[in-house]
């Protein structure tokens, strides 16, 4: 009964999106202030009923209610609680359902708080959020039902083991918010594109919610990395995975925008462009839903295989984004541009970012699309992986990242190169020190080694930098320099802990890519291995009894000079229904870096085969994603993004440029 | 954990005790482990997605060989799964690939002939790297062709706007636009003080 509910919800919900496409868009277009006002409780309607929907799905995968099909193909009664709850969205139905409901919930949030917006902006908005939801109910509705019912089984087939995971569980909630919450900036862009007006005002509404998907997009992402990382057995944590190049093509059309939509804001200078931006990254967040749910492309993610549905997100597709560049390329002209800057100031130096970005984010699409183009057009298979990826993507971020400490320290308008590098000499100072440093403690590595390390500290030290000149740490008192840096915006205190974040992961990256060691041994029980200082003994093997698996236990005691540090317990694990196995690391997380041992198979001479793997400093990857979202999140609560107005100086003297 | 293993006394005598002794242990561990050995079977015969796969008995006695046979792996792509090298896949084909990767550099080819032989044999899809190529020309142009384009791009607008503001900043302010200015300078003074 409940099912049926949700059902019933599901497809009024697409009934009330139809109107909420179609009267505000009119009402916008004639000027009726009661058509206009339809839209916010539409939108909240849709909340409700998606909502509804949702949990009663929900609903039918705690209770393990085996008469709906996909409850009986993705669950398992011994599945422990969690993976119930995640499988809810741990398959294709589930996750399109969870799709609307977030694109319902950035909707809601529109018609809730954003009463300061003009009335024609707000209903044209969310007649453009309501046209992405009918596109998408209208498949789910009619092409991918989650509340489909069969004769009641007794048993479910279980959810893929990959998928039980605390961090995958998460993962996709994460990547759709940041997918979804780009729908915004699309809508907005259209919004403007109807109305033919943007100025400050537009990128100043826009900001907050690309962020907030910006900042969901950086988590989603990590989460994704690290699960890889720790689950699938081997220590890589990026593979240029075409699922993986989908969730990192809008992260890099998003971090664009947030540049360009800052130049908008400040200067009105790049509209055009930022409006083009905002299509592109949503159009990108489509094309990766597409990718994944498609099946075009057979990868990790392949749970979600079916060609038939492909077509109709392809529809989709070309209809949303077909539609938003066709009003772009008619419509655009007309907008004026504004703001004139010299080359060398903060608008230029946004522009670069904005072209090696966006130049980067097209490679890593082109790269991704090129075997598919070339297998339709001229039958020849290819295939583009890593290698393709880290020579072509790399070089491009070098530039960017040497750019990005400078950037900050530019004026508007027009900025002088050399005070910014003399304000920055610390930071080279620091950047030289690192790489020093890099050569005396690992002499042998390899060569562009302390390059990259160099370079990671010159990003993070961009910002102690900018910090230092903002407050006048070295020439004002130090009284003068506490209230200069309490004064300082949040924003500015965000965008500093974002650059920041990056530099981390670089380091990350660089240490863990340059200097990782690996050993591959065949161990009886008793027998010891060494690797990057460690002792490892290896006490045998033990089955152990799991929820919905079994297992087996390899014990390992880990000792550094004689002293013990841990235990670690890497297993493999053997899922009943569906019948599959995993791998369970066991990861020891030092100051230097992790510890990281496989259990590999058992060998027919005696002895199991365990890998050992050091993976020095490869945490910084993600504590600098989340250092990075917590910049966005500082930037967020900032009162300008959050009231809409900036603080009013509380004193007439002039603050330094932002 | 420890509770788990098989008996703490053979945890205490370990392997020091003499090949046979510890084999016989070893037997006696194995039998207590009955459905743990069972499982064992089921892991040969089930791959495990993406766990990093080269096996001991694989790998060739000279290091430097065996770095270069490892650098080569990740170049080359196992057929019959999905984005994943020889080197992280263990499917029997990548096995396979391996091993003839490994025959190769034992009779002596260099890298690149490696990669042709497997190339010759298994087509262009085995090479992650793509090969520069009348098919792939625009692949490995791309990211070039775009910077410059977005350079070119840029660099016209800003010439474009560049004209405007001189002609602009050249033209006196009115009469009318000069007592609009005072105005505002003093409303700003006012605000300010």
């Amino acid at each position: 009964m409940i099912i049926e509910l949700g059902h019933f919800a599901l497809i009024l919900a697409l009934s009330v999106a139809l109107v909420q496409m179609l009267l505000p868009a009119w009402g916008a277009r004639v000027g009726d202030a009661r058509l206009m006002a339809v839209a916010p409780p539409a939108a909240l309607a849709q909340l409700t009923l998606l909502a509804f929907a949702f949990l009663a799905l929900t609903h039918a995968f705690i209770t393990s209610d085996f008469s709906v099909e996909v409850v009986w193909a993705n669950s398992h009664t011994a599945k422990p609680l969690i993976y119930k709850f995640s499988g809810v969205w741990g398959n294709h139905e589930g996750s399109m359902l969870l799709w609307v409901l977030i694109l319902a919930l950035f909707g809601a949030a529109v018609a809730l708080f954003g009463s300061n917006l003009p009335d024609t902006v707000r209903a044209n908005v969310l007649a453009v959020q309501a046209a992405i939801a009918v596109a998408f109910l209208v498949f789910i509705v009619f092409a991918s039902s989650p509340f489909d019912r069969i004769p009641p089984q007794p048993e479910g087939r279980g959810l893929n083991p990959i998928l039980q995971d605390p961090a995958l569980a998460f993962h996709p909630p994460f990547l759709y918010g940041g997918y979804v919450g780009l729908s915004m900036a699309f809508s907005f862009a259209i919004a403007a594109l109807i109305e033919g007006r943007t100025d400050a005002a537009w990128a100043r509404w826009v900001r907050p919610w690309t962020l907030a998907a910006w900042m969901l997009l950086t988590l989603g992402i990590a989460m994704g990395s690290w699960w890889a990382y720790y689950e699938l057995g081997w220590g890589g944590w990026w593979f240029w995975d075409p699922v993986e190049n989908a969730s990192f093509m809008p992260w890099l059309a998003a971090t664009a925008l947030l540049h360009s939509a800052l130049v908008m804001e400040k200067r009105e200078a790049l509209k055009v462009w930022t409006i083009l931006l905002a299509i592109l990254a949503f159009s990108l967040s489509l094309i990766g839903t597409f990718l994944v749910r498609s099946g075009i492309l057979t990868s990790v993610h392949a749970f979600a295989v079916d060609p038939r549905r492909g077509i109709f997100i392809l529809a989709i597709l070309t209809l949303l984004i077909g539609g938003a560049l066709a009003l772009y390329a008619w419509r655009a002209p007309q907008l004026r541009q504004g703001g004139l800057f010299a080359p060398i100031s903060r608008e230029g130096s946004l522009v670069l970012n904005n072209v090696l970005l966006t130049v980067a984010c097209a490679t890593v699409f082109i790269g991704t699309l090129y075997p598919l183009a070339l297998e339709a057009i001229t039958g020849a298979k290819i295939s583009v992986g890593p290698p393709y990826f880290n020579l072509t993507f790399g070089p491009l971020m070098v530039p960017l990242l040497l750019a990005m400490p400078l950037g900050p320290l530019l004026a508007w308008k027009r900025g002088d190169l050399l005070g910014a590098a003399q304000r920055l000499a610390a930071g080279v100072g620091l950047a030289l020190l690192a790489m020093l440093a890099t050569l005396v403690l690992e002499w042998r590595g390899p060569w562009l080694a302390p390059f990259g390390i160099a370079l990671g500290a010159w990003v993070i030290a961009g910002p102690l930098c900018e910090w230092g000149t903002r407050v006048k740490l070295l020439a004002a008192d130090r009284g003068e320099v506490v209230r200069r840096a309490f004064g300082l915006p949040r924003s500015a205190y965000g965008g500093m802990l974002a650059h920041a974040g990056l530099g981390l992961t670089v380091i990350g990256i660089v240490a863990t890519s340059a200097w990782r060691e690996e050993q591959v041994v065949i161990l009886r029980q008793g027998e010891r291995a060494a690797i990057a200082g460690y002792e490892l003994s290896f006490r045998g093997v033990a089955p152990r009894q799991g929820p919905n698996y079994q297992e087996v236990v390899g014990l390992m005691v880990v000792t550094r000079d004689g002293s013990p540090v841990t235990e670690l317990a890497p297993s493999k694990r053997t899922f009943e229904t569906p019948r599959q196995t995993t791998t369970e690391a066991g990861i020891h997380v030092g100051w230097r870096g992790d510890l990281y041992v496989v259990l590999g198979d058992e060998q027919v001479a005696g002895g199991w085969v365990v890998r050992l793997y050091f993976n020095p400093l490869v945490r910084l990857i993600w504590l600098g994603a989340i250092v990075m979202a917590l910049g966005g999140l500082l930037s967020l609560s900032d009162r300008r993004l959050r009231i809409g107005v900036p603080r009013r100086a509380r004193r007439a003297i002039p603050q330094a440029a932002e | 954990m420890r509770h788990l293993l098989a008996s703490p006394r053979a945890l205490l005598l370990g392997p020091r005790q003499g090949p046979g002794r510890r084999r016989r242990l070893w037997t006696a561990a194995c039998r207590r482990l009955g459905a743990a050995a069972r499982l064992c079977l089921l892991f040969i015969v089930l791959a495990v997605p993406r766990a990093a796969a080269v096996e001991p008995d694989e790998m060739l006695a000279d290091p430097a060989l065996e770095a270069r046979a490892r650098s080569i792996s990740q170049e080359l792509r196992c057929l019959v799964c999905q984005n994943q090298s020889i080197d992280d896949s263990n499917a029997a084909l990548a096995r396979d690939l391996r091993l003839i990767v490994r025959e190769r550099l034992r009779a002596g080819d260099s890298d690149q002939a490696v990669l042709a032989f497997v190339e010759a044999r298994y087509g262009e899809f085995a090479l992650l790297r793509p090969k520069l190529n009348a098919h792939t020309l625009l692949l490995w142009l791309a990211p070039l062709l775009l910077l410059v384009a977005a350079a070119a791009g840029v660099i016209r607008r800003t010439r474009a706007a560049g004209h405007a503001p001189a002609k602009a900043a050249a033209e006196p302010l009115s009469s009318a636009e000069q007592q609009r200015l005072a105005e505002l300078i003093k409303r700003g003074r006012d605000a300010a003080n």
